[in-house]
């Protein structure tokens, strides 16, 4: 018990006095994340509007896929962009393998279903509500596909927060890709699993404290947004 | 100088699940006239107004428009929703969208945005956003949006339903301003006094069939149809 209330002070200690290992560790994973979140946002925003507007064979196929793949695990995907990024797999001469490009490749894959999703689940009420009268001013598909992503943005953001929140708290894929290298790919999940196995609770726990305060701000966010974008909506059809 | 007008509508027949919900409707829409569409409940009037505007299919039958820009018609009609949906943006930036979407200049648009909001009464509601505004006003900028696009017709689906009736008479009056200024109307109402006040003629619908076909002042002076003197007597069809 008295180890858990050393390593609960140690841990503090560590976030008060500003640890430069615990910043640098913080600092990687933010900017892995969030640049898995923008790639993925890149790519999944479009798709998951477009699953939502555009009418083709196979759509609902393409839909349930993209549901299934939002529970994609971690160490799956870590395992594939591991082979893909290895020196004989087709992206070897990129030579990304245990850096952090190959960890915000891993997280974009494993995010970008999700935000897809949701974003398609989003975007698809907000057509039901648009579609006749966008038809009726005799616009296409994909201008109404990008007035749907601004319209919906704040509904959008949901589902950016909820890509970041998966990003930021999986440990499967990075450590595979990434190789939890000190120094150069050590992001807050794998140092905290490390130092957990090393005994080091000081900085697993301090490590861990961050993590659950990312986690919580990302979430008050998302939930924050979501009662302004209701709020506005209820206004709306008032 | 007429550009898709007139429409020429001969046996629109719509059907769902071996259900026939318009049957057989033929008709003419004329240049600058207004025609309203009259029945009751699941008569078929949004129906019509639907297939004449191309946002659904007949099973049977069609509507071809006459005039010689009838390729590119969709350009020429507007239509107002009985509940009609604005953008999450300003007034202003709403007709602005739908005069882009049309292809007009950008620099030509801000004085077509203040024209059709002072059209309908909105003048200076540029910068308001348009899901802030009254159910009216809404409405309003509904028809603003529409008649900037300068439709030689446009299709109304119960523009005043659910609204007060200081809205309601804003929106006639703003109604009665795009038909002076030449727009052909073609209007679903269920208000007997709103067709009497606007309408050049009406069209009297029951379970998806055309039973009354006549001028305005002739059809509230002499209903031929039994459907029609029911409706106007106050009985429910």
């Amino acid at each position: 018990m008295s180890e858990i209330v050393e390593g609960f002070a140690a841990a503090l200690r560590l976030i008060a006095g500003l640890d430069a290992e615990l910043l640098a560790i913080v600092a990687l994973s933010l900017k892995v994340s969030l640049s898995a979140v923008v790639l993925a946002s890149v790519v999944a925003l479009p798709f998951g509007a477009a699953l939502a507007v555009y009418r083709f064979p196979g759509r609902r196929a393409v839909v349930v896929l993209v549901n299934a793949l939002m529970g994609l695990p971690p160490v799956v995907v870590g395992l594939v962009v591991y082979l893909l990024l290895s020196r004989s797999g087709p992206l070897g001469f990129l030579g990304w393998l245990f850096t952090p490009a190959a960890m915000i490749a891993a997280q974009t894959v494993l995010i970008a279903p999700l935000i897809a999703a949701v974003a398609r689940q989003s975007i698809a009420g907000l057509w039901s509500e648009y579609a006749d009268e966008l038809r009726s001013l005799g616009v296409g598909p994909l201008r109404s596909m990008l007035t749907l992503l601004w319209d919906g943005r704040f509904r959008l953001l949901t589902a950016v927060l909820a890509g970041f929140g998966r990003a930021s708290a999986e440990v499967g894929a990075v450590i595979l890709v990434g190789g939890n290298i000190a120094h150069a790919t050590r992001v807050m999940t794998t140092a905290i699993a490390l130092e957990t196995a090393k005994g080091e609770l000081a900085l697993a726990l301090g490590l861990g404290i961050v993590l659950l305060g990312i986690s919580l701000a990302v979430n008050g966010a998302a939930y924050v947004i979501n009662e302004i974008a209701q709020a506005r909506e209820a206004e709306a059809a008032a | 100088m007429s550009a898709i007008l007139p429409l020429q509508v001969r046996g629109l027949t719509f059907r769902v699940n071996g259900r026939v919900l318009l049957d057989g409707v033929s008709f003419d829409v004329e240049p600058r006239r207004c025609t309203v569409l009259m029945g009751a409940n699941g008569a078929g009037k949004s129906l019509t107004l639907r297939l004449l505007h191309g946002l659904d299919r007949p099973s049977a039958g069609a509507s071809r428009w006459l005039g010689p820009k009838a390729a590119d018609a969709r350009q020429h009609q507007a239509m107002v929703f009985q509940r009609p949906i604005l953008l999450r943006r300003s007034a202003g930036a709403n007709i602005d969208y739908a005069l882009s979407v049309r292809g007009i200049a950008r620099g030509g648009r801000p004085a077509r945005v203040a024209e059709a909001l002072e059209q309908v009464g909105l003048a200076g509601f540029e910068h308001r956003h348009a899901r802030a505004l009254s159910g009216g006003e809404r409405q309003l900028l509904a028809l603003a949006r529409a008649s900037a696009l300068n439709p030689e017709v446009l299709f109304l689906d119960e523009p005043t339903a659910s609204l007060a009736p200081a809205a309601a008479k804003r929106v006639e009056q703003a109604i009665a301003a795009i038909h002076a200024a030449g727009t052909a109307i073609v209007m679903a109402t269920h208000d007997v006094g709103q067709a009497r006040r606007l309408a050049d003629e009406i069209l009297f619908l029951h379970e998806g069939r055309l039973v009354e076909r006549a001028e305005t002042a002739r059809f509230f002076a002499a209903p031929q149809s039994r459907e029609a003197r029911a409706y106007l007597g106050g009985e429910l069809l």
